[in-house]
């Protein structure tokens, strides 16, 4: 057996179905082991991808996904999708070869320091260069990347350690002594934080990511409902609370609803969950949730009092804690539940006119696509079941807003690092862990023209992921700030040659078509469904549409801008 | 923190990256070799010390990082001192260097090799003084800390991996 083999061994124990990866010189020893193992490799077109592709994958199960590269250009191509991956807690491996070791540091070809370039962007790395520390590094590096708060690791083999002939010593337990997970959550605390949500007027759910991480949502659902809590769930956790859930509010933050926002600017106790005070949410810091107390709930101790000093501070696995809050809850229910009966109608009331007042809903035209009618009929093909896999800018804030989500892991996205050309190739990824789903990749034309390698890929795997360009010709959301923020003056943000999708899909062998008027949009939605393989659409809308509700920067979440300055009227 | 490669480089990465600028660092094995101590000087706004010691934590390599400002502990350096010194004030220097505690470690024509311990100011003051003697060159060891809190290093119990361990 050599080191290549070795770690083949080390992953089929792992349970690795596939690895999507790019090979080259020195993973060539890795790539001859590939060839006669059980394990199946999807080569697609760019390293960055392959990252994407694992994440795709790895957001979609909850499982590790796997990706590999060559070192020098290959492992600094997997960069992006590794800082990706750390933003966001998704659990990735990624394995990457090294120039021999005797070589390291003499400026070998295609040497880089992909151990030190890689030490900030994810949870943990290994540089691997001897047979013998293989097995221990690539089983310590995929119970990193799934415990606690997931996140990718990377293993940096040398070309000398995958040649080198012996054997798989098999590892009986991992030892990392500097390593603590703690999952339980203090009883004290958890009792203070049930108390609180007795005696809360006007309390708020804030659940984050984690409770997707956690597997969390069951727990997340019986806690809303055992308290009677309005719940928001930020752009990471939109399907942890069903989107049809009489509870659930919408996404908070930047481009959240009114009343999302207006919710967590009254509340008097706010609940995060799994949730990480990110600037997006929380807009200008100070005016934030002024009144609340907050209760937080993280697996990381370093996010607990990072942004906002909580009240009642638990570290913890977010559903081990909230299964013990409900406990608690359901022990001091009867005593406590009608305490605030008519502050929380009221609270209810208030939030319901909020609703009201301003909805998020879709906006419609007669003679051009409006961006939101696009999502609304994605939205009615999925009916809250599809897997939607959106690339980064104002598209993914239309399709978080209009597009419902009845179940976690159906909405796949860029939160964090918010990485262009993310869509497709993550779309690949969960495509292939979900052979059974519907999978929309929901692109700009910016980032599509990131990824559009990608549809290699897609099409020689024969994968059905129905690909929707939301084509408004700009760089929409950096378009947008530019005219809000700097008086339109529009720079380097028009994308004036845009290929023939019909062309362009047909040349990789597969249908695609662009469609111009609304009439014809729902038509050309289920044309594009109703294809068994993968289907490229081209939706032409309005150029000039700007994401609303929007917090401006630095401003303070309840001061949103709803919608575009109207004309003043002259008499 | 684990005694391994790359761990070093972790823990002073987290505070470049964050723009801090390391001020002396020292580390050396523990009484375990497989384990290193490390003391770190660096000026870290009071609010955001708690911050960077629990992004400290959390690095797999590091198994305790603690704030040493305040509490109770003791910080001591060490000097290296070369002085060129003429037939003239050679009894001099010595007596000086008496009175701050440091010892000649090397002596020639030329001068002295003098070594001091003690707290990073007193040092300041003896290097100071020898300064007036002649042409020096010195060398700090940076700040060695020991807590006398006793404080029990909390470790991570080993996790079984009875599922990767069994033949597939």
């Amino acid at each position: 057996m050599n080191g290549a083999q070795v770690v083949l061994e080390c992953l089929t124990r792992e349970k690795v179905e596939v690895i999507f990866g790019y090979p080259g010189g020195v993973t060539l020893p890795f790539y001859d082991a590939i060839y006669d193992s059980p394990i199946k490799h999807v080569l697609v077109r760019h390293e960055q991808n392959a990252a994407f592709a694992a994440q795709g994958y790895a957001r979609t199960t909850g499982k590790v996904g796997v990706c590999c590269a060559t070192s020098g250009p290959g492992a600094t191509n997997l960069v992006t999708g590794l800082v990706d991956a750390m933003m966001d807690s998704i659990p990735i491996v990624a394995i990457t070869g090294q120039v021999s070791s005797k070589l390291i540091g003499s400026d070998a070809f295609q040497e880089a320091d992909t151990f030190g370039i890689t030490r900030s962007g994810t949870k943990h790395n290994f540089l691997v260069k001897t047979l013998a520390e293989l097995p221990r590094a690539i089983h310590e590096a995929f119970h990193i990347a799934a415990s606690g708060r997931p996140g990718p690791v990377l293993v940096d083999i040398t070309k000398d350690a995958f040649q080198a002939n012996g054997h798989y010593a098999p590892v009986s337990s991992i030892h990392l002594p500097g390593y603590r997970v703690y999952t339980e959550g203090h009883a004290g605390q958890i009792r203070r934080a049930a108390q609180a949500m007795w005696e809360a007027k006007r309390p708020m759910v804030y659940a984050g990511g984690g409770i997707i991480h956690a597997g969390a949502h069951d727990e997340l659902r019986q806690l809303v409902e055992m308290i009677d809590s309005p719940a928001v769930t930020t752009l990471m956790a939109l399907g942890g609370l069903p989107a049809n859930h009489p509870n659930f509010i919408s996404m908070p933050g930047m481009h959240g609803s009114y009343a999302a926002n207006m919710g967590m600017t009254e509340t008097d106790l706010l609940i995060a969950l799994g949730s990480r005070f990110d600037d997006r949410v929380t807009g200008r810091l100070a005016a934030f949730a002024p009144h609340a107390k907050v209760i937080h709930v993280d697996i990381d101790p370093a996010e607990v009092g990072k942004i906002r000093t909580p009240d009642v501070p638990i570290v913890g696995d977010v559903k081990k804690v909230i299964q013990k809050i409900l406990e608690e809850l359901e022990a001091t229910a009867p005593q406590m539940k009608s305490k605030n009966a008519t502050a929380r109608a009221a609270w209810w009331g208030q939030i319901k006119e909020w609703q009201s007042q301003h909805p998020l809903e879709p906006v419609f035209s007669t003679d051009e696509i409006k961006p939101q009618h696009l999502m609304a009929e994605i939205d009615r093909l999925s009916g809250g079941e599809a897997i939607v896999c959106s690339d980064v800018g104002q598209h993914q804030m239309w399709a978080a807003q209009l597009i419902k989500f009845n179940h976690p892991r159906l909405w796949i996205n860029s939160g964090g690092l918010g990485s262009m050309g993310f869509g497709l190739p993550a779309a690949l990824g969960a495509q292939y862990a979900r052979p059974d789903k519907l999978v929309f990749a929901i692109c700009g034309d910016g980032g599509f023209q990131m990824s559009i390698p990608e549809l290699a890929t897609i099409a020689n795997q024969g994968l059905p992921v129905k690909i929707i360009v939301m084509n408004n010709g700009y760089l929409g959301m950096v378009r947008q700030w530019q005219e809000l923020f700097y008086n339109n003056r529009l720079c380097q943000v028009q994308l004036d040659t845009f290929p023939d999708p019909e062309k362009l899909a047909g040349a990789y062998g597969f249908p695609g078509r662009t469609v111009t008027r609304p009439s014809q949009l729902r038509q050309a939605l289920e044309e594009a469904v109703k294809e068994p393989g993968p289907y490229l659409l081209n939706v032409q809308v309005t150029p000039f549409e700007n994401v609303y509700p929007m917090v401006p920067a630095g401003g303070a979440v309840n001061e949103m801008v709803l919608g575009p300055p109207q004309p003043v009227e002259v008499a | 923190m684990e005694n391994k490669p790359g761990a070093l480089m972790r823990v002073t990465g987290l505070l470049s990256s964050r723009g801090y600028n390391i001020e002396s660092l020292t580390v050396a094995r523990t009484l375990d070799p497989e384990l290193s101590r490390m003391s770190i000087v660096v000026d870290i706004e009071p609010n955001q010390r708690a911050q960077v010691i629990k992004q400290m934590n959390k690095l797999i390599n590091v198994l305790q990082a603690t704030d040493s400002t305040e509490g109770p502990a003791v910080r001591r350096e060490l000097v290296l001192l070369r002085v060129r010194a003429s037939m003239q004030n050679r009894t001099a220097i010595l007596k000086e260097a008496e009175i701050f505690g440091a010892r000649a470690v090397d002596s020639s024509v030329e001068g002295f090799a003098l070594e001091a311990t003690g707290d990073p100011e007193k040092l300041d003051e003896f290097i100071d003084v020898m300064r007036s003697y002649g042409e020096i060159e010195v060398t700090r060891s940076g700040l060695v800390v020991v807590s006398l809190d006793n404080k029990k290093l909390k470790l991570a119990p080993p996790v079984s991996k009875e599922e990767v361990s069994q033949a597939v």
